[in-house]
């Protein structure tokens, strides 16, 4: 029941803030290491997604959620747009928003994806949507290369919590 | 004991079961035989891998019509097969999406497609399971072993998938000159972006 109070209250709390312009930094992929690598005990929420991708822009709500419902909770949900860096201003701006998306954006302007894509994840053969959980302090993390409904997110990271 | 070892084995099964049925499995990795399929093109015939005798290999791309990636990489696609189909391994194409899903990717959809090359609907998407393909574009080069084929490599076309002149490292394209030349691929398994394939919803 706390939850879904939390929910509301939370989503009261965003429909009544302004409109405000939501940045979308474009980060090289040494950055996008460093914003889930600290040695804190905050479990990050990273999910990769991009605005041409059906399943993503289905879930992101979901991420969302989780960001209002666990705001108590050191939980940190960054969004990493895999679009081109060519369609920031065109589509990944207009796209964030038009959304609403409160989370944290960034676009990861790297064009070869054989490149990073092994170290978020041996097994994660590059089909989106992907999401990584992890926690540096417990050295807890779970990977998921497939939409997620909200019940599976929310009970994926109730783990870490 | 005689009451605990049929329990005991029950167990055991369950735990291997548990691990043999787990959802996709991983698929091929370079050196795996290769199963041959029977797929409907958009000619409406049917398609194997053993129909041409003459092929030294095949490259198959699992792809669609609606991914953005796919589009972007359909004219490179096309170019791969210009190129190798006259040097024994030509492309065939397949798309393993589920209709229901994505409409776009209907049959129907797919006849609007003029290639010189198989284009195959993998209506039941046991292939791509097969395969282990996750994505589109998704690809793999086999290479004929007497009558078998086998995966010499498994991924990416190349390394900048928003503009072709942009590219710098072609990874088919690599594989192909060493496997042409009868040796193992150098890089014999890429990463790619794409679009995750739309499998049928149970």
């Amino acid at each position: 029941m706390l939850p879904l109070k939390a929910f509301l209250l939370g989503s009261g709390l965003l429909s009544a803030a302004p409109a405000f312009a939501q940045r979308v930094s474009v980060i090289k992929f040494p950055e996008l290491q460093k914003r889930f690598t600290q040695p804190t005990d905050t479990t990050y929420v990273v999910n990769f997604w991009a605005t041409w991708c059906a399943p993503c822009v289905k879930e992101l709500p979901h991420f969302e959620q989780i960001r209002t419902l666990y705001a108590k909770k050191k939980v940190k949900v960054l969004l990493v747009s895999l679009d081109y860096a060519s369609q920031l201003e065109k589509k990944v701006k207009p796209f964030v928003q038009q959304r609403g998306l409160k989370s944290e954006v960034v676009l990861l302007n790297e064009p070869d994806p054989n490149d990073w894509l092994g170290k978020i994840d041996a097994k994660w053969s590059g089909a989106l949507p992907f999401t990584l959980i992890v926690n540096n302090k417990t050295k807890r993390r779970a990977t998921f290369e497939q939409e997620l409904s909200q019940v599976e997110l929310t009970a994926a990271l109730k783990k870490f919590l | 004991m005689q009451k605990v070892l049929p329990l005991l084995t029950l167990c055991f099964a369950l735990l291997l079961s548990s691990f043999t049925l787990r959802p996709t499995a991983d698929g091929y990795q370079v050196g795996d035989k290769a199963a041959d399929f029977k797929l409907k093109n958009i000619d409406g015939k049917m398609v194997s891998l053993a129909d041409n005798k003459t092929a030294k290999g095949y490259i198959v791309v699992f792809t669609c019509n609606t991914c953005p990636y796919a589009q972007a990489y359909e004219s490179r696609i096309i170019a791969l097969n210009q190129k190798y189909a006259p040097q024994g391994y030509p492309v065939v194409a397949i798309n393993p999406n589920d209709p229901a899903v994505v409409p776009g990717d209907s049959y129907a959809a797919m006849q609007t497609k003029k290639y010189a090359f198989p284009y195959l609907q993998d209506e039941s998407q046991q292939v791509a399971k097969t395969y282990g393909a996750t994505r589109t574009p998704h690809l793999y080069v086999l290479t004929r072993r007497g009558n078998d084929f086998v995966v010499s490599y498994i991924g990416a076309i190349d390394d900048n998938s928003e503009d072709a002149k942009l590219v710098k490292t072609k990874y088919v394209e690599n594989a192909m000159a060493e496997i042409l030349a009868g040796k193992p691929a150098t890089t014999n398994s890429t990463k790619a972006i794409g679009c995750s394939i739309k499998w049928k919803r149970a």
